[in-house]
Formats: structure tokens, C-alpha cells, sequence
């Protein structure tokens, strides 16, 4: 079994893993180094990064079932809080680098583009999730409200994940893989409400 | 950015005769060919380009034109053409010329540009993920080769079908589309001038991953129509099939003219990204070529045939 204590312990260097990627691509889009069309580049690497940590968080929430896994628990707030830091990240660059703040634009975007309206509700959810997510706040909203907030995790997966989907033009096995694992990890959770009450 | 002297830019003369020569010493060519793509790091600054540029626009560069495709073929990614591309043999190249023409020809390309004269054309491209490039393109009229094909009256449309090679283009072994790709053209459309079959471009051959050695230039339409690498050119009656209007047809119609206040469901067609430019742009009608060509649409409605 992984000790609470030994997860503990690989936080820091996870929190400094995770920032990394960031750091690299901001740091080749400044020196000019991004590829041709740099702008959609970063914007892809953010939003992929970011829906691979969404999902992340859902694969520890399953694994946490199992006993020997249960300690991982204590990194899925540190994860998600990076796949929110990604998600900012992705729509910093839509709305600055991509459109530079022309709201009018971006407004019609987000209502006209399916794929862009996905996208945009899965951050919405994302948001209480992480304003929720600082010590003291279980206490504070009750932990029945607290989950029920955190249940937004399915939603934003869910969309991000055909966001992703309808956003790629042909050979869709990437985001058919990620949906893949969002069915599965979901039939799980249902599996487990209705059959094993606990 | 690195200024390149005159002096470094191979001459357009040179070029030609490059191309003459290749039919002899075939082997030779190689070398030669190899030693091109080494030093072919063009700069804008040939002032020859420049001055046929129209107004607001700037070549991207050699190294934009080269590294940044959608030529799935050679795999999905931008990149993906300019890595994986080095097995694709372009020589030699026979154009086949079939269907509703008085006689079934296959043209070798080296004999066929022999018969005609090539001219530089610098047109603006619009993908329609929404970005643009301007490209110093060689090449010659559609229109010459419609003439040496003699096509029957009943040809009312033409397509075109890319070279179906899973061996040496990495992206046919799967099947992330159907192939080999297809498109096609009205006969009007074929005929306009501004249609050009495209050889080389900034004065160099052109390059696997831009559709060596033959492709489709049509600037006033989405970039996907300008097929690469053309093996055949098929006279037809009724409307062509081409590939992305099977694979999708809500988005991608078979005319898919740039046209702004047409939006594909993915991408706004009202901006778009010139490489090398922070600012969106506005979308022109027609790409800006609509003194040109919006006649052949004038009594159509452009939303149903978009």
C-alpha cells in the first residue's frame, strides 16, 4: 500500500513536473521557436495538456477505490488545480494571442461555434471547482455540498473531451481515446451507486 | 532577419535550364536537386516577387512556405509533410489525361513543359482552418494543358486525382482519409487564368511536401482544393466527387470558395492568421480575387453552394 506520507512526499516535485510544460512552450514562443503558426501551437499544447490532467483526476478518484491506490487522493487537488491552470492558460490565448480581446468576435465565437461553446461551459465548470478547493472549504460548505460542486468534474470532462473531438478534422483516435476513458471511468461510478450502496 | 544577397537567389533562367537538364543526366539531377533543397533558404526580399506583391501583402518566407502543410499524405500534423516526405520519388512523372477527351493521352511532365512557358504567380493561399500565406508560385495557365488535352464538349467539369503511393507516403497506409484525394473544378473555373498548375515556387522545384511535381494553384478557393502531386486529369460530365465534400459534406462544399459570410462549423471565415503576423485580417470575398472570378458564380447563391 502507498503510504499517505510517501505520496506526501512527491508533491513538490509533481507541482514543478506540471509547471514545467508551461514554462517550456512560453519560453519557444518567446524566442520564436513554436513552429510557424505559434499562437495555435501553444494553444493546442495548453488545451491537451489540460484535458489529459481533467482526466487524470478522474482516473485517481477510480484508482482511490483500491485500497493499495487510496493515498493518490491527496494529489488529485494539486492536479486539478494544474488542469485548471492549463484550462486559464488556453483561453488566455484564445482571447489575448488569437483574437487580442475583440470581444465582439469572441462573444459570436463562443455562442456560434459548437465546439468553442463546449469548451467555454467546461471552463465555467471548472471554476467553482477551483474556488472550492483550498483548505477549510469542506468544512466550511459542508461536505455534501462541497462533493456535490465537485461533481462538475463529469461535465467539464465530458465536454472538454468533445471539444477536443469536433475541434480535429480527421483520424479522431486521439479524442476517441480520451472519450473512451471518460465512458469507462463514468460506467464505473454509476456501477458502483447503484450496485455497491455504500 | 538574415539578409540574403542577390547573388544567392538561384536566377529563374537558371532554374528553366536546370529543368532541361535533368532529362540527360538524370542521376546527376539528384545531386543537383539534393544540393537545391540544402541552400533553398530563400529570404522576401527578391525584389523581383516584391514588385508583383499587390498592396497590404508580403511574401511569407521560403522556410513558412516549406514546413507548414496540410498534406495528409505525409501524415496529420503541419510538420508532419516536411519530415515525412524524404521517400516520395517525383521523378519522373507522367500525367494521365483521360475521360470525355478526343484521345486518352499520358503527357511526361518534362515533355509537357517543354510545350509551355512557365511564369511566376504570387498568390495569396487561404486554408480553411483560417490562416493565409502569400506564395511566389511557378507555374502555367490550367487552360494550356485543357488545350493540349482537347477535351469533347460534353466536358463539363474536371477532376483531378493525387498520386496514390502508400510506400512512399507514409499517411495513405492509414486511413485517415479515402484515397488516393480527389477534387475538382468547373470547366469555367479551370479556364479563368488565375487557375494555374503550379511546378516550383521562390524559383525552386517544388518541394515534396508542397505537391511536387505538379500540383493545382486556385487562390480564390479554401486551400484544400489546390490538389497536390496530380497523377490524373479526368474529363467529366456531371459534378466530380471531391474529398473533403465526401468525407463531410456539411462542412466542405465542392466550390468552397473563400467566402466570409460563409462560416465552416470549426472556423470563422470572416479573419484569419497571415503566418508571420500577429493581427487577424479580414477575410477578403474571393480571397481578393473577386474582380476576377465572382463573375462565375453571378447567378448563384453562394450560401447553398458553398
Amino acid at each position: 500500500m502507498l503510504s499517505t506520507n510517501r505520496v506526501k512526499k512527491t508533491k513538490p516535485p509533481i507541482i514543478i513536473l506540471l509547471f514545467l510544460p508551461s514554462l517550456y512552450w512560453i519560453y519557444l514562443l518567446l524566442i520564436g521557436n513554436l513552429g510557424v503558426n505559434p499562437i495555435e501551437k501553444l494553444m493546442d499544447n495548453l488545451g491537451e495538456m489540460a484535458l489529459r490532467l481533467i482526466i487524470l483526476t478522474l482516473i485517481i478518484s477510480s484508482l482511490s477505490d483500491l485500497k493499495f491506490f487510496r493515498s493518490l487522493v491527496t494529489l488529485r487537488r494539486t492536479i486539478g488545480l494544474f488542469a485548471f491552470y492549463y484550462v486559464c492558460l488556453h483561453f488566455s490565448t484564445y482571447i489575448f494571442l488569437d483574437h487580442f480581446f475583440n470581444f465582439q468576435f469572441i462573444i459570436k465565437d463562443i455562442i456560434k461555434r459548437p465546439f468553442i461553446t463546449f469548451g467555454f461551459i467546461s471552463f465555467l465548470c471548472l471554476i467553482p471547482m477551483a474556488i472550492t478547493s483550498f483548505d477549510g472549504m469542506i468544512k466550511k460548505l459542508g461536505f455534501n455540498l462541497w462533493k456535490k460542486i465537485h461533481y462538475l468534474i463529469y461535465p467539464a470532462a465530458i465536454l472538454s473531451s468533445f471539444h477536443f473531438f469536433m475541434l480535429v478534422r480527421a483520424n479522431k483516435t486521439e479524442p476517441l481515446i480520451y472519450i473512451g476513458i471518460i465512458i469507462l471511468l463514468l460506467s464505473y461510478r454509476f456501477y458502483k451507486k447503484i450496485f455497491i450502496r455504500r | 532577419m538574415k539578409k540574403i544577397l542577390p547573388s544567392e537567389i538561384t536566377p529563374y533562367s537558371t532554374y528553366l535550364n536546370r529543368r532541361k537538364f535533368v532529362k540527360t543526366a538524370s542521376a546527376f539531377s539528384i545531386a543537383t536537386s539534393l544540393s537545391l533543397s540544402a541552400k533553398a533558404l530563400h529570404n522576401n526580399d527578391s525584389s523581383k516577387y516584391i514588385s508583383k506583391l499587390d498592396e497590404n501583402d508580403e511574401l511569407n518566407t521560403y522556410e513558412e512556405i516549406t514546413t507548414y502543410n496540410n498534406f495528409y499524405e505525409f501524415g496529420m500534423g503541419k510538420s508532419d509533410p516536411s519530415n515525412n516526405s524524404s521517400l516520395f520519388n517525383p521523378k519522373p512523372w507522367t500525367i494521365k489525361i483521360e475521360g470525355l477527351v478526343e484521345k486518352p493521352l499520358e503527357i511526361n511532365l518534362e515533355d509537357l513543359l517543354k510545350k509551355i512557358q512557365i511564369e511566376d504567380r504570387i498568390y495569396r493561399l487561404r486554408c480553411v482552418e483560417a490562416w493565409s500565406m502569400v506564395i511566389p508560385w511557378q507555374g502555367f495557365p490550367l487552360s494550356e494543358l485543357i488545350k493540349i488535352a482537347s477535351p469533347l464538349s460534353s466536358a463539363k467539369y474536371i477532376q483531378f486525382v493525387t498520386i496514390f503511393r502508400p510506400e512512399e507516403m507514409p499517411g495513405q497506409k492509414r486511413r485517415l482519409l479515402p484515397w488516393p484525394y480527389v477534387e475538382g473544378l468547373r470547366m469555367d473555373e479551370a479556364m479563368n487564368p488565375l487557375t494555374i498548375l503550379s511546378t516550383g515556387l521562390y524559383g525552386h522545384d517544388l518541394l515534396n511536401q508542397n505537391g511536387a511535381p505538379l500540383r493545382l494553384v486556385v487562390p480564390w478557393k479554401y486551400g484544400f482544393k489546390s490538389i497536390k502531386s496530380i497523377e490524373t486529369i479526368r474529363f467529366v460530365e456531371k459534378q466530380p466527387s471531391a474529398t473533403w465534400s465526401m468525407v463531410a459534406p456539411n462542412e466542405y462544399g465542392f466550390y468552397s470558395n473563400v467566402n466570409n459570410t460563409v462560416d465552416h462549423p470549426r472556423w470563422s471565415q470572416a479573419t484569419e492568421r497571415r503566418i508571420g503576423e500577429f493581427m487577424r485580417r479580414p477575410t477578403l470575398m474571393f480571397n481578393g480575387y473577386e474582380e476576377e472570378v465572382a463573375h462565375l458564380y453571378k447567378d448563384m447563391d453562394l450560401q447553398t453552394y458553398y
